[in-house]
């Protein structure tokens, strides 16, 4: 769901293309809908909590005709988002889970690993090294 | 008193409509889009996100371009939307020592473990207007390096080791919200923090500032300012545990002050926090000031009289739209009460002058 969550809708929407799924059949348990989640912080980043202030998420719930159920609780405002990411996660617990998981998931995981990883690699290349003058004196 | 008028729709009407067209601009110039704003303004993005208390980039961005670039009216929609939101839930306090750092550096020490990674900062540029960017330019590329997958501890942990600095032991108390409750004084940190955190960055940088110069001086090191994203989660109670439900970019500053201690504890130094939406950095060191100057009462300190120390001047006056709202209110039409006043103004002069024609017929006699 984390994943899911934080993908970019159109990156998530073309991999579902690819694989060929056609939507299927599933009524709504809790229609999506937006709205705001208190993010805390800690005092000194250990200590007691905090409220440090909002990001909007949306969420939905729906069942599959064929059973499983599907929760998404997605970051920001993109209602059809949420019901992809709901429909993702109601298949993965059906005999489509593996084409799912190879399909969607894994290219969605790698691409946040490529996009950390570039930023890692410019934050390496700005950090500093220390070196101390030498000075005349044995 | 105030009594409703009507009329004045047709020029307010006609003003909005003037509004739209200047805030278009000269039509031969192409239209700002909301992401270029996103993207491209991504600092005046945060400020508008971390004052507006609301983590969301595109409607931080929107805001900006309706605002035609006015940050605090950009921070009022934001937050007006904001009210629109049924509340979902609160997070999981999030975990700033897991934090992928685009920025980490200490002040205090130079060999920290995980390095001091300078990131996209301003600091160590000249401050020369660059006027390339006044032309079509090439695509900038930074330089990137095989990055090193240690990990990067808190500075401060390393004095806790010690016992060299006051700890900050985990609690798991639920923290006041003044978004759900009117702020009141006495506030406990957890409310000041927040409020700071919303708090407008002049105001806040204003109030870390008179305590550099001596006013509830407290003798700050940055003993750690990190910028980088951290991973949200939240409990969902109908699935019965914690699911990731985004990524937001935070700035958090850890300062080292000076020590307290007594005959039966021996001397430690103290903390100030900061944490903020986004890469605003000011910000965060701001607050982590402002937050160690009200502490002051906890730690033992001596009341000073330092704007800084008092709870109720800074905590009252640091948000920008409660400011702004009661400051900008008296340009809207008070001609009722203004009248009132005028009729007293005239009745005080007319009883002064006829008091004053009396006094002089008196003379005269």
């Amino acid at each position: 769901m984390g994943l899911l969550s934080r993908a970019p809708a159109d990156r998530l929407e073309a991999l579902w293309k690819t694989l060929g799924i056609d939507d299927p059949a599933f009524h709504w348990l809790r229609a999506p809908e937006t709205g705001g989640v208190m993010v805390r912080g800690r005092m000194g980043g250990t200590g007691a909590p905090f409220n440090l202030g909002e990001m909007t998420v949306t969420r939905c719930a729906l069942r599959l005709k064929q059973g499983a159920d599907g929760h998404a609780y997605v970051q920001g405002r993109d209602k059809a988002k949420a019901r992809r990411a709901a429909l993702v996660d109601a298949l993965m617990q059906t005999d489509r889970a593996d084409d799912l998981r190879r399909g969607l998931l894994a290219p969605l995981a790698q691409d946040m690993a490529d996009a950390a990883a570039s930023r890692a690699a410019r934050a390496e290349a700005t950090k500093v090294a220390f070196f101390t003058m030498v000075r005349g004196e044995d | 008193m105030y009594v409703a008028v009507k009329g004045g729709e047709r020029a307010i009407d006609n003003a909005h409509a003037w509004l739209a067209e200047e805030r278009r601009g000269d039509p031969s110039v192409a239209e700002l889009s909301v992401a270029q704003i996103r993207v491209q303004l991504a600092l005046a993005v945060n400020r508008v996100m971390a004052e507006g208390s609301l983590y969301d980039p595109d409607l931080a961005a929107l805001a900006i371009k309706q605002a035609r670039g006015d940050l605090i009216e950009a921070i009022f929609l934001i937050r007006a939307y904001r009210t629109t939101l049924p509340r979902l839930g609160a997070s999981r306090p999030v975990d700033t020592g897991a934090m992928r750092c685009d920025r980490r550096i200490s002040a205090t020490f130079k060999d920290a473990p995980g390095g001091q990674v300078l990131g996209p900062t301003f600091d160590y540029t000249h401050r020369l207007l660059d006027f390339k960017l006044a032309a079509e330019g090439e695509l900038p590329q930074a330089e990137t390096a095989q990055a090193d997958p240690a990990p990067m501890p808190r500075i401060t942990d390393y004095l806790n080791r010690d016992g060299l600095i006051q700890p900050e032991p985990a609690a798991e108390d639920t923290p006041p919200d003044l978004t759900r409750e009117p702020l009141e004084l006495p506030a406990n940190r957890a409310l000041r923090l927040q409020a700071l955190a919303r708090g407008d960055e002049g105001f806040v940088l204003s109030m870390a500032y008179s305590t550099q110069r001596g006013y509830g001086r407290n003798h700050p090191f940055v003993g750690e300012l990190r910028v980088g994203a951290v991973t949200v989660e939240m409990d969902i109670p109908e699935l019965g545990f914690a699911v990731e439900i985004g990524e937001v970019e935070l700035t958090e500053c850890e300062t080292v002050n000076q020590f307290v201690g007594s005959k039966t504890e021996p001397p430690q130094f103290t903390r100030g926090y900061g944490l903020t939406f986004g890469h605003t950095e000011r910000k965060a060191i701001s607050m982590a000031l402002v937050d160690r100057a009200l502490r002051w009462q906890e730690l033992g300190e001596d009341d000073t009289g330092a704007p800084a120390q008092d709870a109720e001047f800074v905590l009252y006056h640091a948000d920008n739209i409660q400011a702004s709202g009661f400051l900008e209110h008296i340009k809207l039409p008070h001609y009722v009460d203004f009248q009132s006043e005028l009729e007293l103004i005239r009745k005080i002069r007319a009883e002064a002058s006829a008091a004053q024609a009396a006094a002089d017929r008196e003379a005269a006699e």
